[in-house]
């Protein structure tokens, strides 16, 4: 059956205009931001220069993109309408008046809302285990570089073990879906995500020991906070019902943590023992602070600026590690949107049908690069100071 | 020297025995176990015949025995018949000798593929040349061209050159090998029509450059922006020097104070940076042979994988953590000996 299509011109004025809730936002964000940028901080340094401003939008898209996809997309990322079997981007459906903007793919799905709401996945896993990535790779590395000696042999051990292992073969012995039948995924998880809430106590404890009214209050807020939080995603048994995980997407996380944390861990350790020769920290350890109140808040602050450019990158260099899980099958849902997965099911019809793998590779191409360049701006203002 | 390389030999040994053992463990899970079991029996088979099959082929025996057979110091068992009680070998595509014996990897044997029915060893080299070959290539492209693009960009800092190239090289390493696989395969073999988007031809018919330039282009790309901007780095760390100064003071022209006085000490850290990319490229070699279906040591890898093929899996990682390691050792090695200001105690 012969489809309508509206054009190559109106395809590309019909996408623009379905991004308008993040053309919007964007156009906000910075305004106030050229307009505040003298108080913003490191944030408003950015805007000093064309690859900063650059990293800024291209982040800054995709995230709203992210938050608006239900807006964004006009379709179901995975309803299938039979007629629009490998349609070309811009073919009308019939009797619904939908345009597929970037076409159909081979199970007669909507390329581009598939590639829009695959941003929501992407950018909820790749920044949240980065973060737990830091969280894991800090905690660990602060002691291994103030104490040296036995502690950072063992764990330096550890870390060089992780990292001589070729990443996609850790993957492939992690992510089976045969591993959801022993504790292996769960364990991991219950480790790692303990790193979080271990960090905050010894954090707050460090600093408010001697103001039990300070102390207290956040205490209690992290432990309540951070239990629930680990009982939803660690057991699946969150009393409220807010908080849960599917197990596939925690084993995918659980093995991008385990793979990005050791080098964090060997980040942190060269900051530290770089750091910890200054005369602030003699001032400290002359002072009588105890060792981790030392390396939470003098070393730690000192090291940020690395840290951020590091997390970055991280961020990008995740989404990739994603983008590869997907490729190879492992983890998600083969039905899931998210940007590897599409490139998969697309590149073994390329003979064939090339538009529905354009669209999730750009996107993934675009969101990491725009996150390099956001480091690479990020490194030039930190070394400027 | 000789004592430093001695220990880090003594650490990779350690090292390469404790992944063996997690991975040994890894493929000996329960789940995975059945899945073998299965795959060598039938879909139908009762739980108990399958038990029955992984008693008799070993395969229920303490780990470390196991660990130890594989690795070779514990002797292998020949499996009995229990209807003849004659022993018979394990798979009919194996030989295996009638009496224990010592058969692991110190031995050289790496055991039995149960995904390609033959002995590891006859599947595993011939895949490691081919490998062998696709990563000769892309070395032979990207590193030449990522040291240009880091020496242009690194001599004159903050020119226009050098931000073109700066930016050109952080594309270049926001773009992994599935992405710009195909991206290329779609630009050059679907339109243009100039290459070949499968190298499947290449291991039967040899290697031509209609077939072999996709996958060589693709791996290569993910590299050269990593490498050209740690040349980059360090090619601007050393224009700054005073020796830099005092050769321009000289009156020498700018090619000869780079070709002669940047040059080489520019080119130490690259090094490093080229070597540890071996890792890197092992997870490329992966996705392009998949993506590109080139029979070589990725291939054999996901096959191994997804097949749950023990002894083979068992092999690849062994082979992979070698190479990680050994280039780790090589470039510790010849940083030392390329920068005269590290001396090892």
């Amino acid at each position: 059956m012969q489809l309508e299509n509206i054009g190559t011109l109106q395809t590309i004025v019909g996408v623009f205009a379905r991004f308008w809730p993040v053309w919007i936002a964007l156009a906000f964000l910075l305004g106030a931001s050229m307009i505040y940028r003298k108080r913003l901080g490191l944030y408003g340094q950015l805007f000093e220069s064309g690859v900063g401003i650059a990293g800024v939008v291209i982040c800054c898209f995709w995230l709203f993109t992210a938050i608006f996809a239900h807006v964004v997309a006009p379709f179901d990322p995975l309803a299938q309408i039979p007629v629009m079997k490998d349609a070309m981007p811009g073919a009308i459906v019939p009797d619904h008046g939908g345009v597929y903007l970037f076409g159909g793919d081979k199970l007669a799905r909507d390329v581009f809302s598939r590639m829009v709401f695959g941003s929501r996945i992407v950018l909820i896993i790749a920044p949240t285990a980065t973060m737990f990535a830091l969280m894991v790779g800090t905690t660990l590395g602060l002691p291994a570089g103030y104490y040296g000696g036995r502690i950072d042999s063992v764990l330096s051990f550890l870390a060089n073990l992780v990292l001589a292992f070729p990443v996609i073969l850790l993957f492939y012995l992690l992510v089976t879906p045969g591993i959801m039948d022993t504790p292996i995924p769960y364990g991991l998880a219950g480790l790692f995500f303990l790193f979080p809430i271990i960090f905050f106590v010894v954090l707050f404890y460090t600093r408010f020991k001697n103001r039990p009214e300070r102390l207290y209050p956040l205490l209690a807020l992290t432990l309540v906070l951070g239990g629930w939080i680990y009982v939803g995603l660690v057991f699946d048994a969150d009393p409220l019902g807010v908080v849960s995980i599917d197990p596939n997407q925690l084993n995918i996380f659980v093995a991008v943590v385990f793979a990005s944390s050791p080098g964090v861990f060997r980040i942190v350790r060269g900051l530290v023992m770089d750091i910890k020769t200054r005369d602030y920290i003699a001032a400290a350890q002359t002072r009588g602070e105890t060792p981790w109140y030392i390396m939470l808040w003098e070393i730690l602050p000192n090291a940020r600026g690395p840290l951020i450019v590091d997390a970055c990158l991280r961020i990008g260099y995740t989404t990739i590690l994603l983008g590869t899980l997907g490729y190879f099958g492992l983890g998600l849902a083969p039905e899931s949107p998210d940007w590897g997965t599409a490139i998969k099911d697309a590149s073994r019809l390329l003979r064939s049908v090339i538009h529905p793998a354009l669209p999730p590779t750009i996107a993934l191409m675009s969101f990491v690069l725009g996150l390099n360049l956001l480091a690479d701006a990020l490194r030039e203002q930190s070394l400027r100071d | 020297m000789l004592g430093f390389i001695v220990r880090r030999l003594g650490t990779m040994l350690v090292t390469m025995i404790c992944l063996t053992m997690v991975v040994f463990f890894m493929v000996n899970l329960e789940p995975n176990l059945k899945k073998l079991a299965i795959s060598q029996l039938d879909m139908r088979s009762p739980p108990e015949q399958l038990e029955s099959w992984l008693v008799k082929n070993g395969y229920r025996q303490n780990f470390f025995v196991r660990y130890g057979q594989w690795l070779g110091v514990v002797q292998k068992q020949p499996a009995i018949d229990p209807q003849t009680g004659q022993s018979k070998p394990r798979f009919s595509f194996c030989d295996e000798p009638a009496e224990p014996y010592y058969g692991g990897i110190l031995q050289g044997d790496f055991g039995c593929s149960t995904k390609f029915k033959t002995q590891v060893s006859t599947k595993l080299w011939p895949a490691l040349a081919a490998t062998g070959i696709l990563m000769f290539w892309v070395m032979a492209t990207m590193v030449p061209i990522a040291l240009l693009i880091g020496i242009l960009a690194g001599m004159r800092e903050g020119s226009r050159t050098d931000r073109t190239l700066s930016v050109a090289s952080i594309t270049t390493t926001a773009t992994p090998e599935y992405v710009s696989g195909v991206i290329f395969t779609v630009i050059f073999a679907s339109w243009l029509g100039w290459l070949n988007g499968s190298a499947a031809s290449a291991t039967g018919q040899g290697i031509t450059f209609y077939n072999f330039t996709l996958p060589v282009m693709t791996m290569a790309i993910y590299g050269i922006g990593y490498i050209a901007r740690m040349t980059r780095a360090s090619m601007v760390e050393v224009m700054t020097q005073q020796y830099i100064r005092t050769a321009r003071l000289k009156g020498l022209s700018f090619p000869k104070v780079v070709i002669r006085h940047a040059l080489r000490n520019a080119l130490i850290a690259p090094f490093t940076v080229i070597m540890l990319q071996f890792p890197w490229l092992l997870t490329g070699v992966v996705i392009v042979e998949t993506m590109f279906r080139y029979q070589g040591f990725g291939y054999t890898l996901v096959e191994a994988a997804g097949n749950n093929d023990i002894d083979l899996l068992l092999a690849c990682s062994l082979v992979s953590v070698f190479v990680v390691l050994f280039t780790q050792l090589i470039s510790d090695i010849g940083y030392a000996y390329l920068n005269p200001r590290i001396r090892v105690q």
